[in-house]
């Protein structure tokens, strides 16, 4: 029975790692076409790589262990005693320093991405917001300013609106100011690895880079109430032109009083009013 | 009894007939006394134990409904949803969906994992082991139980089961719905959600009742492994689930203060308008505009100084228990008992300079998520080497591949798993991605459920011939496990690749994003094992319940261990040993060559000085 079980223990870890290696073949991995399409979302992919090639073979060496020793245990003699050891200096040293050296190094290493992501001094340079987004139960609010003009931390009269759908450009980092009007929530965008809470009280600037364009949804990943997984939004990322064009588009829709100003919307007025 | 140690025959079950028969006490001496006010720690335990176990059926099924809506959202939930869900018809809402999310957290970690670990295993083990007669303080003791009933009451309002002119809590839609973690202001300010009124007011005195009794437990397990020691119990001779408890201990009394403390603040928040994580000017659906001054993310510092401990206060005892069960079942001495000793003191150390990477994402100073982030890489290293060890125990052992080995197989094995996943979600750049999704919901529950629980389904059949005087079904045992075990990595291994598609936690309907669309079935089946995985807890109450009855009767030791808790009575009568123990070895004294005609040596068993000597100059 004692071999039954060293090999079912092996089944399971191999069936482990089959289960990670078709998974991207079954649309069990990264979201869309399993690419990151922000910079810094490629580096955080990047990691994630590095970090699964080492923990694999962490697993498979120590699953192996646990099945060599299974199979060692189930066919030792049983008139025999065990092997009567209270341990191994060298072997404790060695697997401290070993493990210690790694994840010093995977800590070290990633410092940097952290770094460019959050800390402000690291941030590119000349990057104005483009929108302030504020969530709320259960939607996400968007301000932008008017073409040409800066974001004001305070709405202006001219700032354009719209909810659940968040433009930028490509081709330059972006930066949004994220702030939320009542509980915690968090803005996630899986496709470009853009994640920060909204905490009341705080606003965050949060930015990335567009590697193309086109239109990634944005989910909330933090508990906000019952709607919680209402919170759905879309970023669109644009070219600069298209942009801009978008921009003076929404600004007339928004700011258009009624008041005909040319002759072809007067001959497309409907009757009586 | 005319002898400490018994030998073979009368542990085998046979000793029916030995001297000592008519001193042993009745078999079910300790269940008798379960619903008295009884300060034997033995009793205590077990009032813990049989609470937690029921309480983890209610964590489970609560667990089921939220399965449920992943795999058939908004469908009509099979046999009970027409009975509680018949206003809409059979539905679960999003409201109540959201208070299955947060009440199976609070169960399992608040009612089943701390009091099963701590309150249980800690009552039962800790004066058996060290050979004390009892708990330094029996009362204190009592009341750590009893403080216990009145949470589940408060947790059982929060959930919405009272009627409303009781609680307050107008039915389960109303249910306490803010996350275990509870984070402000959906937790501080009432008009938040349904869930944000009486309820979470409820979850927080019933959580501060929790955090009393766990309280009152740690100071009388530090108190008494510190002075009531038998002679010769040396604090390295100590079993490794003696040192689990003791650090344990030492983590609930230093990190519970400050979680009381928290508590408190949002309850002075909640009613009487204090606001410590209250900022200024927040219009929560259309009340008035918050007075402030406060910080929601000090909410969030203070509860994870605890809760970041809670995850060690939640593992290391089993981290001990299974050390003991793996050397007895291997018939090997522990591997490198210091070091498992060190880095056990090690996990707890660094336990307490973690908290922050559960923040990563929530706006904290950037630079103190660099700093976190390395501690928390450094805490992987205690927990690397404690595996590492195990794998040697095992090494070279002549294993005995009963129910109790396979979980505790399974345990580790399976904390490999919750340990490596844990490294992506330390890399703070990679958590920005995994953070808040079903990725980390896979790690915790490896860690929690697969190390954890396996490792108490392991001790609960290694122990219970000392409870009970009766062995477990093995077989049964052995089919609980394969269940289980097959249930819960089809459940939960999944879910890590669930994480990595973008699958956000607590959703009640994901599936209105696109790009999660594809992942229906994928839950479809995660859902079917989690009911295989339910199902299978049935058997191991069965087995459990119906072994205090019909189970082969055993003697005194029938693990041939080491312990002092062998060398008493089985259940032990009131006072525990018969005689006063005395410790000459170590606890993993098996296969050793100082004793000939046995594979193990009872700590109570004296060796003269010739035969040591002449072992030692003998090469082996």
């Amino acid at each position: 029975m004692g071999k039954f079980w060293a090999v079912f223990f092996m089944v399971f870890a191999v069936a482990c790692v089959a289960l990670c290696a078709v998974a991207p073949y079954c649309g069990w991995w990264f979201p869309g076409d399993g690419k990151a399409h922000s910079t810094l979302g490629q580096k955080i992919d990047d990691l994630f790589y590095l970090i699964l090639v080492i923990v694999t073979v962490t697993f498979i060496g120590t699953q192996i262990a646990i099945g060599y020793v299974l199979w060692r245990g189930a066919t030792h003699n049983p008139n025999e005693k065990a092997l009567f050891s209270h341990g191994s200096h060298t072997l404790e040293v060695v697997w401290t320093i070993v493990p210690s050296g790694v994840l010093l190094f995977i800590a070290l290493y990633q410092m940097d991405v952290w770094a460019h992501y959050r800390i402000k001094t690291y941030f590119p340079q000349k990057m104005e917001p483009v929108a302030e987004v504020t969530a709320r139960q259960f939607e996400w609010r968007i301000r932008y300013p008017a073409r040409g003009k800066k974001l004001m931390p305070t709405p202006q009269p001219d700032d354009i609106y719209t909810v659940n759908d968040i433009h930028v450009p490509t081709g330059h980092p972006v930066a949004i100011s994220l702030r939320t009007e009542d509980v915690q929530h968090s803005f996630f965008v899986p496709m470009l690895r853009v994640k920060q809470d909204a905490v009341p009280g705080l606003v965050i600037p949060v930015w990335w880079e567009m590697t193309d364009t086109g239109t990634f949804e944005v989910t909330c990943a933090e508990l906000c109430g019952w709607g919680h997984y209402k919170m759905k939004a879309q970023v669109v990322a644009q070219s600069e032109d298209d942009f801009e064009a978008w921009k003076t588009t929404t600004a007339a829709e928004q700011f258009y009083d009624g008041v005909p100003r040319s002759a072809t919307e007067v001959a497309q007025r409907p009757q009586g009013e | 009894m005319s002898t400490l140690t018994p030998s073979i025959e009368h542990a085998g079950g046979h000793d029916d007939h030995g001297p000592g028969h008519h001193a042993e006490p009745h078999s079910l001496s300790l269940l008798m006394k379960l619903p008295t006010f009884s300060r034997d720690h033995k009793v205590i335990g077990l009032q813990f134990l049989i609470t937690t176990l029921l309480m983890m059926m209610v964590g489970g099924a609560l667990a089921l409904g939220v399965r449920w809506q992943l795999a058939f959202p908004w469908q009509r939930m099979p046999i009970i949803g027409d009975t509680i869900f018949a206003a809409h018809g059979g539905q679960i809402t999003p409201e109540m969906y959201t208070m299955l999310v947060t009440m199976h957290a609070s169960v399992m970690i608040f009612l089943v994992i701390i009091p099963i670990l701590a309150g249980a295993f800690g009552n039962f083990l800790i004066p058996l082991q060290i050979g004390a007669d009892d708990m330094a303080f029996p009362t204190l003791n009592m009341l750590s139980y009893w403080f216990m009933l009145p949470a589940i009451v408060c947790f059982a309002f929060a959930l919405g089961l009272a009627p409303e002119w009781l609680s307050g809590v107008g039915g389960m839609n109303a249910g306490n719905a803010q996350g275990w973690t509870s984070y402000p202001l959906l937790s501080a300010l009432p008009e938040a959600a349904p869930g944000s009124q009486m309820a979470q007011t409820w979850w927080l005195i019933g959580l501060t009742l929790i955090g009393v009794s766990s309280m009152m437990g740690s100071v009388n397990y530090l108190t008494t492994i510190i002075n009531m020691r038998a002679p010769g119990m040396t604090l390295f001779r100590m079993p490794l689930t003696i040192w689990s408890m003791f650090i344990t201990a030492i983590l609930q009394a230093f990190a519970l203060p400050v979680l009381t403390a928290a508590g408190f603040m949002l309850l002075a928040d909640r009613v009487m308008g204090t606001c410590f994580f209250i900022p200024s000017g927040i219009i929560v659906n259309n009340a008035a505009p918050t007075v402030g001054g406060g910080q929601p993310l000090l909410w969030q510092h203070l509860f994870w100084f605890y809760s970041h401990p809670a995850v060690y206060i939640m593992l290391l005892p089993a981290m001990g228990m299974v050390s003991d069960m793996l050397a007895c079942m291997s018939r090997k001495p522990v591997f490198g008992y210091k070091p498992m000793v060190y880095s056990l003191a090690a996990i707890a150390g660094l336990g307490f300079i973690v908290w922050g990477h559960h923040m990563f994402t929530s706006g904290m100073n950037p630079a103190l998520g660099m700093t976190f982030m390395v501690s928390t890489m450094m805490i992987a290293l205690p927990s690397a080497i404690k595996t590492f060890n195990w794998i040697g125990t095992m090494w070279g052992g002549r294993l005995q591949f009963n129910a109790v080995m396979l979980n505790c197989i399974a345990f580790v094995s399976l904390f490999i798993i919750g340990g490596l996943s844990g490294i992506f979600m330390a890399a703070v750049p990679v958590d920005i991605y995994i953070h808040d999704t079903y990725f980390i919901v896979a790690h915790f529950h490896y860690v929690l459920f697969g190390a954890t629980l396996f490792g108490v389904f392991g001790a609960i059949q290694f122990w219970f011939p000392k409870m009970f005087g009766r062995m477990m079904n093995d077989t049964l045992g052995q089919i609980h496990f394969v269940l289980t075990f097959i249930g819960f990595n089809c459940t939960f291994f999944p879910m890590h690749l669930l994480g990595v598609a973008g699958f956000p936690r607590r959703y009640a309907d994901p599936y209105h994003f696109p790009y999660l669309e594809h992942l229906l079935p994928l839950n479809q089946f995660i859902t079917g094992a989690a009911i295989l995985m339910g199902v299978a807890q049935i058997l191991l109450l069965y087995n459990f319940f119906s072994s205090m009855f019909i189970g082969k009767k055993c003697g005194r030791n029938p693990w041939n261990a080491n312990g002092l808790e062998w060398t008493t009575p089985s259940p032990p009568g009131h006072g525990n040993f018969d005689i006063p123990p005395i410790c000459y070895h170590g606890p993993y004294e098996y296969s050793s060559p100082l004793s000939k005609d046995k594979d193990y040596l009872p700590q109570t068993e004296y060796v003269p000085l010739e035969q040591r000597r002449a072992v030692q100059a003998k090469p082996h």
